[in-house]
């Protein structure tokens, strides 16, 4: 159901982003980037927050099933991290000819968001499973959720003004109501594809680790 | 077909990559669970049969 939730809102938010939103002035074409890039970056900012949520659960009850609930939130974050990346990228080579600006604290501060996320799979790995490694990995997750607010807002805190920021207080320069239900629309298409994608990633891995149970009970 | 249009396509198409991607390994995992499980079934068959034709030979050393 979610998963059909978010094909048809992404289908949706697509074709209104392409035929219907006007052209916002100044940015052309290219602004048509924003509602994909901006809603992505949202999804893997909320699934690294759900993660740590998790963790959070995990820690205060200490039910093994929040570890794997965690690993798999970070998991979805870190695709949606990637697809956060490329789709900036992509809009920084339009928009400032460039495919990658070290001088913009937002997206050097996501790139560091993203390989802190990276480098909690090799946590991960790297002890044994168990519940030292439960709550190393919870730990951790919760450390990161840190770097989300510090993200999100460094676009405003950043004295560069390179970086478009998009929602402001300046009413003259917020998104007219057609961008902002396209933007919406995009951003629930996500919401759900990630609900839909996280929700499939558990089940396989709860199943997985059932049948290596299964497994090892019949040998 | 302007650059600028290039761009918001190749956007929009890598996202697509992405999930048409993750949706392809998924299919590989499922097809590699339902091996196993065959697998799981198979041996949890044989075990039944084991011990269906070992159970004869049990039940007099239970009377003994």
């Amino acid at each position: 159901m979610l998963a059909l939730a978010g094909v048809v809102l992404l289908v949706t938010g697509v074709v209104m982003a392409f035929y219907w939103v006007p052209m916002a002035p100044g940015e052309g074409f290219r602004q048509r980037i924003f509602y994909i890039h901006v809603p992505v970056a949202l999804t893997a900012y909320a699934c690294f927050a759900w993660g740590a949520w998790k963790a959070l659960r995990l820690l205060w009850k200490r039910e093994e099933r929040y570890d794997l609930e965690s690993y798999t939130a970070v998991h979805m974050g870190t695709i949606f991290g990637v697809l956060t990346l490329v789709t900036g990228s992509i809009w920084a080579r339009t928009s400032w000819g460039v495919w990658w600006s070290w001088g913009d604290r937002q997206l050097v501060l996501f790139l560091i968001l993203f390989l802190f996320y990276c480098a909690y799979f090799m946590l991960r790995y790297a002890v044994e499973p168990g519940p030292r490694r439960e709550r190393l990995s919870a730990v951790y997750a919760l450390l990161g959720v840190v770097l989300i607010p510090v993200s999100f807002l460094a676009i405003r805190l950043a004295e560069s003004l390179i970086h478009p920021t998009v929602f402001t207080r300046d009413v003259n320069e917020n998104l007219t109501s057609s961008q902002l239900g396209t933007f919406i629309v995009c951003l629930a298409g996500t919401l759900c594809l990630a609900g839909a994608l996280y929700k499939i990633e558990l089940t396989g891995k709860r199943l997985d680790r059932q049948l290596r149970e299964l497994r090892r009970a019949l040998a | 077909m302007t650059s600028a249009e290039k761009y918001a396509t190749a956007a929009y198409a890598v996202v697509l990559a992405v999930v048409l991607l993750y949706v392809v390994l998924y299919a590989f995992k499922l097809s590699r669970l339902q091996r196993e499980v065959a697998e799981l079934a198979e041996l949890a068959a044989r075990r039944k049969a084991d011990t269906d034709a070992g159970e004869p030979d049990r039940e007099p050393e239970r009377v003994a």
